[in-house]
């Protein structure tokens, strides 16, 4: 099952990440997980949320550039080669993964978010073969 | 509709009328302006040596710095019991720039916008809202009694306040925008935001815009802002010569017709000084053969542009003046390269991903100059990849356009200020 991640354009500049965060606390969105990876002048800021629509729809009205992106939240079983068999399934389908980072290690399992090519395809494998994906209101 | 019977004139009476008027100008200038006497005696020139049009080049220019040495009345050429108006540029360096009309001078300036007005297809049927400042500046009194001249209803909003100026615009169903076309997408672009889609629920079906220039792919902004079916035409003036209504576009839209029995148009090589044939590109110059108060000789206007004297489709026989294509005190000189603010304009507006509004900073580094180009992003998007390519096409086309390299940054939508009069987007940054 997919789930929707808040994508929101940010730029290398002193204090904006604070108010993104602003805006999120000010509309009571809470936030699971997030990613930035390093850039020089701009990037993107990735956020799973409990309530992402909202989280969008308030920092769109602030002026920044967000949008929804479908994801996938899946259980990872916390063993060696656990997130390799997922992979694979995939993989083996001609599905590329854009990018990926982790979400949260709860006793046997660990939780990823993964953003892959084809997100209907990848729905039906992951259901095919047992991967369970986690939605975002259920954590 | 066309306003007055001047603008239909043969070539041979034009050129009559212009010459009578400006052998009298001249004439005058000489008796009752000293600044202008000392002037042409320095050059050894005297009034009866204006016999053609063609002598006009006898005659030495006026600049803005000639303005400023007689600052605030020094080249009036009425006493000031004659005076009933006085406005001043801007001003952003030093003291402004005065000038001064007498009663016959606003008529003449009503009449000058009235027809630029019907040029851009406005009528007494029209609601006219008038969003330019109210104040020392020209362009809003000065349309403001050009359109009410024609009959049309005036709406004098001034500028300011983007939301009470949409609700008027709502509830006096506005027809005519006056506005700079920065400022009329920033008005489209507040309307979306409260929900209000400028084209459906608006009743804008004219655009008369000015003060800033008015480039084609900043007129194609417009329409997929306002509507494809508003009239949008871009007039020209300046508060020296008289302020808008010099010249103004018809709906042919094949460059601004010239109100040139009043004011007298030349094309001149900028840093010679030497006049050019019909159709160069240049600087120009234009002589007020019709002013009381302020009869200024061969202006240097600093605006780049060409001229051209085939009658027009809409039946108009006023010379035209091609859409202006920079300043020449805009231009920037980077790493020796020459660079109108208008070419990065167009480069911008071509790529679909970035909006209209955008902000140039010319730095130095060491002996390196360094132009970066700040552009909001119009499009949200996932992809890190998609970024970047947005950022090397717009350089990659700057590149081509300019021949120079630019630093691309984007930013997130509304981060650059949006300008309710003249739209400021040049920082240079380099020390002098």
């Amino acid at each position: 099952m997919v789930t929707k991640q808040i994508s929101v354009f940010i730029e290398n500049r002193k204090g904006r990440l604070g108010e993104i965060l602003d805006v999120l606390k000010g509309n009571s969105v809470n936030i699971l997980s997030m990613s930035l990876a390093d850039t020089t002048e701009y990037g993107i800021l990735r956020i799973i949320s409990d309530k992402p629509q909202e989280g969008k729809n308030a920092l769109a009205a602030a002026g920044f550039s967000a949008m929804l992106t479908e994801i996938f939240i899946l259980k990872v079983p916390h063993t060696p080669g656990g997130l390799h068999n997922i992979l694979h399934a995939i993989s083996e389908e001609e599905i590329n993964v854009e990018y990926m980072y982790g979400l949260s290690v709860d006793g046997e399992n660990a939780s990823i978010v993964i953003k892959t090519s084809d997100p209907e395809k990848a729905d039906i494998i992951f259901a095919k073969r047992g991967i369970e994906t986690i939605s975002f209101c259920k954590i | 509709m066309i306003w007055s019977k001047e603008e239909t004139l043969t070539r041979a009476d034009m050129e009559a009328l212009q010459l009578e008027r400006l052998k009298e100008t001249v004439a005058r200038v000489y008796e009752k302006v000293p600044y202008y006497r000392a002037k042409m005696d320095t050059i050894g020139v005297k009034p009866q040596d204006i016999q053609s049009l063609a002598d006009l080049s006898k005659l030495p220019f006026t600049t803005k710095q000639d303005m400023r040495d007689s600052y605030p009345f020094g080249l009036f050429a009425v006493g000031q019991d004659e005076i009933v108006r006085i406005h001043a540029s801007s001003g952003t360096t030093g003291k402004p720039t005065v000038v001064g009309y007498t009663r016959g001078d606003l008529e003449t300036w009503t009449d000058c916008v009235s027809r630029i007005a019907c040029m851009g297809g406005a009528s007494h049927k029209d609601v006219a809202q008038i969003c330019f400042g109210y104040g020392m500046f020209t362009g809003a009194l000065g349309l403001h009694y050009g359109l009410e001249k024609i009959g049309a209803a005036i709406v004098p909003s001034s500028t300011g306040n983007s939301e009470k100026q949409l609700m008027y615009m709502q509830d006096f169903r506005t027809s005519l925008l006056v506005a700079t076309p920065s400022y009329a997408l920033r008005l489209a672009e507040v309307a979306r935001g409260l929900g209000i889609h400028p084209e459906k629920d608006l009743n804008v079906k004219i655009a008369l815009v000015g003060s800033e220039l008015l480039t084609d792919a900043m007129r194609e902004e417009m329409h997929l802002a306002w509507g494809r079916d508003v009239m949008i035409t871009s007039n020209y003036g300046m508060s020296e010569l008289m302020g808008p209504g010099v010249s103004g576009e018809c709906l042919e839209h094949c460059g601004m017709h010239i109100n040139e029995d009043y004011f007298l148009p030349e094309i001149i090589d900028s840093e010679t000084g030497e006049v050019l044939p019909a159709g160069e590109k240049g600087e120009l110059v234009i002589t007020c053969i019709k002013k009381e108060g302020l009869p200024l000789i061969r202006y240097r206007t600093k605006d780049i542009t060409r001229l051209f004297y085939e009658p027009c489709a809409c039946g108009r026989t006023t010379c035209r003046m091609e859409n202006l294509s920079g300043r020449s005190d805009d231009m920037l000189k980077i790493r020796g390269v020459n660079v109108f603010p208008g070419q990065i304009e167009e480069v911008v507006l071509s790529i679909p991903e970035l909006g209209p509004h955008y902000e140039i900073v010319v730095e130095r580094e060491g002996y390196t100059d360094k132009l970066t180009v700040r552009v909001e992003l119009n499009k949200e998007t996932d992809s890190f990849a998609e970024l970047q390519r947005i950022e090397a096409a717009t350089r990659n086309k700057l590149k081509v356009v300019l021949g120079l390299d630019a630093k691309i940054r984007l930013e997130s939508p509304n981060t650059l200020q949006r300008f309710e009069d003249k739209a400021k987007r040049v920082k240079d940054l380099r020390k002098v």
